[in-house]
């Protein structure tokens, strides 16, 4: 017989989407912020993009080879995806051994000890970058200026948030427009609001990512800067708290691209909501009443932390179900 | 200073005031338990297979405590002399039962089996066989995708990558049954373990009709009932075109092996029968003596090898 | 446009191939097979022996109790066994072998084409000549219709949905159906109404299919029927009942052992309706169906009427024959469909279409790891969590599953068919399914006698 019969069971058809596609499409959507970063800081954006790419990656494949032993899985692009996302949260400047240092911690201690793409139950990209932040203070909190400076020069080579934290500059000072085309100071990846946003965009035409979390972790944050707003009296602050800390610091990145990662955030859309709100008010209280400037990070990781929590108690609306039964 | 003598003080005393709080929370909680269970549990292998039927190790012991009459408890890992050992430390009478070993009832390897389709579901034999009939055209047969050898806790049974059959490692199977209830086909058997691992069975377990069961498989027992006939202990049946030896029964006597038409019948770790000429019409007489004797000599010396002796004593004849 | 509440997918239909397509009658079988057993429920008991003359329309094999259906046989000839043949997936099941002379009908049913509106028979009536016809649902669960219409005490029906939605990719039977044979299909449902003693009847279409929401429109203008077409917004399973009750009332069927009567609906698959209306209006039985035969690679895919018990062979020749190398041939459609390796096999009341896929598509795609993406979840119409339900039923915790609410579940293969890491979650959902139904059906009976 010429023809080979394959049995199996049904569906007998797939969707177009492969854990390698979706990888390709978050990938895609980083662009645009890497394309303004380069334009702001110069080309030492790419090179220490390209160090924290080629490290994660070149970790996952040793680990993979010779400790785990298990199929191959760099085909897949996600370590691509930290190395960027690592990239992403780290200042231009950066000396590029403190890169791979980040790298390895990345994928070596947050992703492959606990099994790889998957099982990890923290964001790698950010246990990185929190484990450099620890580990090397001085050389991740300094930024240089953007290239082209337009920036108020009361707080050169701080970031916004840091110069509001220390009473440098007011709010109201800042040049928000400035903010949303990325010409401040701030780690690679976090500056461009706009192109961030594009991304975003992008990633939710693309169905890689749901409107839940982003939107939840951004409204959150807004609305809890109204409130404080409100409590110090209102006036322009009513509209300027709230925007200038949805563009400040990695509040975007964060809600955009590391919140919204597939393993480390809920599997329902009712617990994405829970699990956005809780990095919006975690992030905003850090951030006005913390030690550190910025909070996204820390929000993020210590809401990975629930996400087991929140699936098993939190499910999806069943099908003719009567709630409370 | 003072914030590390304070910081020492304060961390000593909150150490100090849970210990205590625990102490009284522990007092009052304690679960008393027999201390013998912790005994019992210790001479138990610890595999945990649920071959006894209980949950774990643990939930044997509380039982084997528990009841007087433990007659219907056994562990098939540990076996007959763990059991002892336990009922005699409890004080009770072990339960007797002969050793057993999981037989994979299968002979349908590629080369007598031909592969009709591929199946590229999930590797289940569970799956596919709620699907359909398998890669081949035989229903009954073993698929393939190691269904046992998940459920096996004692790397016992593995999958023959070249038959693509499972095959039993009888010196690691303890007949803890765990595989014999994962297969969907039933193809597993707990069978009566002989010395040296020597077996006879029906390595089929097809109740399609015989033509039916030919054309999937050449090595399929097709029911002819060959084997019924030579059988001198009654302990072969033939139902639903499907032979079966009972292994209470059975002696080893190999006659069986070599009337199968198929060769469906196997025989393990013993040399077959010298094969008997077609011609012995001649001196029918010394030929029916010889080898219905054997099987007696087995039945009187149950565990030695089927030695030649050749006394003639055929009681069941 | 309505749609159902929860998850669905939209994967591309490929209904080209064969929508345009007009129905053709399939030349008649030489030998035919009729299983006993192809319809949810007991198998059928068998009426003639080997040997026997029967004649096209004849009842060959009787309802064994309520939950049952009439089988007839689809042409005229000599019965020339009963016996255990294998079926498309190869397992072997009763079955009865005839050998074709001629196609001689019984004489009371009428095959003349004329249109026949009137029916003075009342709902009893009805009910048992769709009963003595055989009629199961068409749409693929082949569940009895008679069992479907004849209302449990306590409820009442108030929507009767016909379900012309096909909402399986490829398949275009119900599609050509609602097109060529509207008037019977509206006919068919006033015949319902009648049975059901409903006020409101709605026929579901997916507005994949303009022409024929067009179609039926303009037939219930012109003729005066009192039937409203509801267009809906193509999403895969529209057409499971539940989801198909829920796009057009907006009311949830309880889960099991809740049934669509429980919130007032009875649902009825489009051809099975035209099959009513031929069975009340002409006496014919059940005997013959449309199948469409599809796929990407087939030289021509087309809409068969074909007689039940033809062998599935018949209609891939029709078809041009298979494609070379690598294929996978589909009992039905790519996202429920059952694949086959016995293409001997017959066409069955439930068959309603085949689908061929060839090189690449009869392959599943790679397995890699579950990236917890959750989008299986965001899939599923009936709300559950199938990457946790599917990773428990593998691991056999059967009583988690059944606290997760597995039981729920009806197969649609949404979440299958959205995971991006390629991984068989229905495949072992189904088995979990299987299993706890069968513990509960176990711990049910167990409990009865106590009573």
């Amino acid at each position: 017989m010429a023809n080979k019969f394959f049995v199996a069971p049904s569906p007998h058809v797939h969707s177009a989407q492969s854990t390698q596609s979706l990888m390709r499409d978050v990938l895609i959507a980083l662009l645009p912020a890497l394309a303004v970063s380069v334009w702001v800081y110069g080309l030492n954006v790419l090179l220490v993009t390209a160090v924290a790419v080629i490290s994660c990656v070149l970790f996952e494949f040793l680990i993979q080879k010779y400790l785990i032993k298990g199929p191959g899985t760099i085909y897949n692009l996600s370590a691509v995806v930290t190395g960027v996302l690592l990239a992403f949260n780290l200042p231009s400047n950066i000396p590029w051994w403190i890169i791979v240092i980040g790298a390895a911690v990345a994928i070596g201690v947050a992703k492959m000890t606990f099994g790889g793409l998957g099982h990890n139950p923290f964001n790698p990209a950010l246990v990185g970058r929190v484990f450099l932040l620890i580990a090397y203070p001085v050389q991740m909190t300094s930024f240089p200026q953007p290239t082209s400076n337009q920036f108020v020069d009361a707080f050169s080579g701080a970031t916004p948030l840091a110069a509001v934290k220390a009473n440098l500059v007011e709010v109201g000072d800042i040049n928000l427009l400035n903010m949303l085309s990325g010409m401040m100071p701030g780690s690679l990846g976090e500056i461009a609001s706009l192109a961030l946003i594009v991304g975003g965009l992008y990633m939710l035409w693309r169905k890689v990512i749901t409107w839940h979390i982003p939107v939840a972790v951004l409204g959150s944050m807004a609305l809890f800067a109204a409130v404080v707003a409100f409590m110090k009296g209102g006036g322009s602050l009513f509209y300027e708290l709230p925007a200038f800390h949805l563009m400040a610091g990695g509040a975007l990145l964060g809600a955009i691209f590391m919140a919204t990662d597939y393993v480390t955030s809920p599997m329902t859309h009712k617990g994405m909501l829970i699990y956005g709100v809780g990095i919006g008010v975690i992030t905003m209280i850090i951030r006005l009443w913390g030690a550190y400037p910025e909070g996204m990070s820390f929000a993020i990781l210590f809401m990975n932390s629930v996400t087991p929590l929140i699936n098993k108690y939190v499910k999806p609306k069943r099908f003719g179900l009567i709630s409370g039964k | 200073m003072t914030v590390l003598l304070s910081t020492i003080a304060t961390l000593s005393l909150l150490g100090i005031l849970s210990a205590v709080i625990l102490y009284f929370v522990a007092q009052k909680f304690k679960v008393e338990e027999d201390p013998r269970i912790d005994e019992v549990e210790k001479m138990l292998p610890g595999a945990n297979c649920g071959g006894c039927g209980f949950a774990g190790c643990r939930a044997m012991a509380e039982a084997m405590v528990k009841q007087d009459d433990i007659s219907a408890l056994y562990c098939p890992v540990g076996g007959a002399e763990c059991m002892k050992s336990m009922a005699s430390y409890l004080g009770k009478v072990a339960p007797e039962k002969e050793p057993t070993v999981a037989t994979v009832r299968c002979g349908g390897v590629c080369a007598k089996r031909p592969r009709t389709n591929e199946y590229s579901g999930a590797k289940s034999c569970a799956v596919a066989s709620s699907l359909y009939v398998g890669e081949t055209a035989c229903a009954y047969g073993c698929l393939g995708y190691g269904d046992c050898v998940e459920a096996c806790a004692f790397d016992a049974i593995k999958i023959n990558p070249e038959t693509g059959i499972a095959e039993v490692d009888a010196d690691k199977c303890t007949a803890c049954g765990a595989c014999v209830k994962a297969c969907p086909k039933k193809i597993i058997e707990l069978r009566k373990k002989w010395p040296k691992n020597r077996a006879v069975y029906v390595s089929c377990v097809s109740k399609d009709k015989g033509a039916v069961t030919m054309k999937a498989c050449k090595a399929g027992c097709i029911g002819c009932g060959k084997c019924a006939k030579v059988c001198a202990f009654g302990a072969i049946t033939v139902e639903n075109g499907l032979a079966y030896i009972d292994p209470q029964k059975c002696k080893l006597c190999r006659k069986c092996v070599n009337e199968c038409p198929t060769g469906a019948i196997v025989l393990k770790g013993m040399e077959p029968l010298p094969k008997e000429p077609k011609t012995p019409v001649a001196k029918p007489a010394a030929d029916v003596a010889k080898p219905t004797a054997q099987p007696a000599a087995k039945a009187v010396e149950a565990t030695k090898p089927a030695a030649d002796k050749t006394e003639s004593v055929n009681e069941q004849k | 446009m309505k749609t159902f509440p929860l998850g669905g997918v939209h994967p591309s239909d490929n209904k080209k191939w064969s929508n345009a397509k007009a129905i053709e009658v399939l030349e008649l079988p030489d030998v035919v097979n009729i299983p006993l057993g192809q319809h949810i429920g007991a198998p059928a008991t068998a009426k003639v022996a080997k040997g026997d003359k029967v004649l096209t329309g004849q009842l060959i094999a009787e309802a064994t109790g309520f939950m049952s259906a009439n089988i007839h046989s689809p042409i005229s000839g000599t019965v020339t066994a009963v016996d255990m043949q294998p079926n498309g997936q190869g397992l072997r099941q009763m079955m009865i072998t005839i050998k074709r002379e001629g196609d001689e009908w019984m004489p009371e049913i009428d095959r003349s084409l004329d249109i026949k509106r009137e029916c003075e028979l009342d709902s009893d009536a009805i009910i048992a000549k769709i009963k003595n016809a055989g009629i199961v649902g068409m749409g693929g669960a082949t569940f009895p219709t008679h069992v479907k219409l004849s209302i449990p005490n306590g409820c009442k029906a108030e929507y009767l949905i016909i379900n012309g939605v096909e909402c399986e990719p490829y398949l275009t039977s119900d599609h050509r159906t609602m097109l060529e044979r509207g008037e019977e299909l509206l006919i068919g449902v006033e015949i319902l109404k009648k049975a059901l003693k409903v006020e409101k009847a709605i026929i579901g279409v997916e507005n994949n299919k303009p022409d024929a929401i067009a179609h039926l429109n303009k037939l219930i203008k012109e003729k005066n029927f009192a039937v409203t077409v509801e267009p809906l917004k193509v999403q895969y399973p529209q057409g499971g009942e539940k989801q198909l009750i829920a796009a057009v009332t907006g009311r949830e069927v309880p889960p099991p052992p809740g049934l669509p009567i429980h919130v007032g609906a009875v649902v009825c698959n489009a051809s099975t309706t035209v099959a009513i209306y031929e069975a009340v209006q002409k006496n014919k039985p059940l005997i013959e169906r449309v199948v469409t035969i599809t796929g990407k690679e087939l030289k021509e895919p087309r809409n068969l009427l074909t007689r039940m018990g033809t062998p599935i062979q018949k209609l891939v020749d029709m078809a041009g024959g298979l494609p070379e190398g690598d294929v996978k041939v589909v009992n039905g459609g790519p996202m429920m469909g059952r694949a086959m390796v016995n293409l001997d096999s017959p066409v069955t009341k439930g068959c309603s279409g085949v689908t061929v896929f060839s090189g690449n598509d009869a392959h599943r795609v790679d397995m890699e790891c579950c990236i917890k993406c959750a989008k299986c979840v965001s899939a599923c119409p009936m709300g559950l969590e199938p990457y946790l339900i599917s990773k428990m039923s593998k691991k056999q915790m059967w009583e988690s599953v059944e606290a997760e609410r597995i039981t729920d579940c009806i197969e649609c293969g949404c979440c299958q068919y959205t995971c991006p890491a390629g991984l068989p979650l229905l495949d072992y959902v189904r088995l979990g399914k299987q299993t706890v139904m069968g513990i509960i059906r176990a711990r049910a009976a167990a409990n009865a006698p106590k009573k």
